[in-house]
């Protein structure tokens, strides 16, 4: 597992989405299989759109759970975001591809 | 005493039984459903409805070929709609760019991609028809869309050895998943046995081959593989388990817990028409016969590993012992394991290596 770079912007991978928000139970669809997602892990999930960064999702967790240690949150995170991408469920874009898609 | 239903988790729409390919291993019943009995798009709709009510998270579509129904666009907005994820198990065949577009634009999570072999030659004889050029030509146009794609290459005696040359088919596509399916042998498989079953020895190089490109690919394209259970010590997990993961929904309406279930005799189907999903899940006959571990014989009732496999494979004991209640034959444990052994044996006796054509017997077209 290689954790992330703190300035790359999660997006779930093709084939991978949650499920609608009014479904009994959140779950995020992977071909071939569904992962539960509550609490902590939805709130990452529902922030990997490709936009935020990862330092942003962890400053936005850190104010959800004001209650956590910091650093354990940051480490929760981390973890759960390269488990994700082992999965092939989530693709780090990079600030430079960013930059470059953006100059098309 | 009967054991409460679990969730379940998958729905396997069986759209039509018609198929523009005659695989000689196919997994439809000998007793093909007719076009006349296909049920329409209003009643399959409702069943994806009540299907994401019950709690299913995921619909297969498969066949036949999903593909020959032309109302398939609009079914794959219905499931999408009620919920579901969705998934398209097709040969690729009767497909153009712009059908693509309409299926993905109308929902479409995740192409699964059949193939009979690594070359045209090969690929043509398994299906008894020419397609392996048009899905060769649907990977080229899948790589500008997006859509998941699993490639699922189906593996036997006879195209085991193209291992390597199936591979490179998928690492130059845009698939993140490549499935390599040993055949398993129910429907027309079980009539072609004695020409699909690998030898060992084939078996050994095949999983050496690709336990080695796992590691090299992995975390770029997720590579499987499910070898024949006739070669296993234990039985697979049949569905995950009889009536605990999956509803199989016939061309017709018929409710099954598996692909093969209507081979066992004395067994009574619902049919949705009549009855809603959610009762047929948890109170029909024929989910409930097997279902749980209350009904398994010995040795599995006091064997350490009845919940993992419960007993193995319900359609393979009847076939194989005339018993559906009987322990999965291919299990070591098994009382007729014999039964297995003589037909693993009869497969890797002398004339075994040698590459003689076969009869096939190819499965036909409904009407």
């Amino acid at each position: 597992m290689s954790a992330p770079e703190l300035s790359s912007r999660p997006r779930l991978a093709v084939g991978c989405r949650l499920n609608e928000k009014n479904q009994p139970m959140r779950v995020l669809h992977m071909p071939e299989k569904a992962l539960r997602l509550s609490g902590p892990s939805l709130e990452i999930v529902e922030r990997c759109d490709g936009r935020r960064t990862v330092q942003e999702i962890i400053s936005e967790l850190q104010e959800i759970y004001a209650k956590a240690e910091p650093k354990k949150v940051v480490d929760d995170i981390l973890g759960y975001l390269a488990r994700l991408h082992d999965e092939r469920a989530l693709d780090f874009v990079s600030d430079e591809a960013n930059r470059s898609a953006g100059a098309k | 005493m009967t054991s409460a239903a679990p969730t379940p988790l998958a729905l396997i729409a069986e759209l039509t039984h018609r198929c523009p390919l005659h695989c000689v291993y196919c997994s439809n019943p000998l007793e093909l459903k007719h076009r006349a009995d296909e049920l329409s798009t209003e009643v399959w709709s409702r069943i994806f409805r009540e299907a994401a009510a019950a709690g299913v998270l995921q619909i297969d579509f498969t066949g036949g070929e999903p593909l020959a129904r032309p109302d398939l666009v609009d079914l794959v907005r219905a499931a999408r709609d009620a919920g579901l994820y969705v998934n398209l198990i097709t040969s690729g065949l009767p497909l153009d760019e712009a059908r693509l577009d309409e299926l993905i634009a109308a929902g479409l999570d995740h192409i699964q991609l059949s193939f009979q072999g690594a070359t045209e030659e090969s690929g043509n004889e398994f299906a008894g028809t020419k397609a392996h050029a048009q899905k060769l030509r649907v990977l080229e146009w899948l790589k500008s869309r997006r859509v998941a794609l699993t490639l699922n290459f189906v593996i036997h005696r006879r195209n085991i050895d193209q291992l390597p040359e199936m591979l490179a088919i998928g690492e130059t596509s845009s698939a993140g998943r490549i499935e390599f399916a040993n055949v398993q042998y129910y429907g027309w498989a079980f009539s072609n046995r004695e020409n699909l079953l690998p030898t060992r020895a084939q078996l050994e190089r095949s999983v050496e081959f690709l336990k080695r490109s796992e590691e090299r690919l992995r975390g770029k394209i997720h590579v499987e593989f499910v070898v024949p259970d006739y070669y296993g010590k234990y039985p697979k997990a049949c569905m995950g388990g009889w009536g605990r993961k999956f509803i199989l929904v016939a061309p017709n309406g018929d409710a099954l817990p598996c692909h093969a279930a209507q081979i066992i005799p004395g067994l009574h189907f619902d049919n949705l028409k009549d009855r809603s999903l959610r009762e047929i899940w948890e109170k029909s006959e024929a989910f409930q016969k097997f279902r749980g571990e209350d009904w398994l014989p010995e040795p599995c009732q006091s064997c350490d590993r009845r919940s993992r496999d419960f007993g193995g494979c319900r359609c393979q004991a009847f076939l194989l012992t005339g018993d559906a209640a009987a322990t999965d034959p291919v299990c070591s444990l098994a009382p007729l394991r014999p039964k297995v052994d003589a037909v693993v044996a009869a497969a890797n006796g002398p004339a075994a290596e040698s590459l003689v054509q076969p009869s096939w017997i190819y499965r036909p077209n409904p009407v």
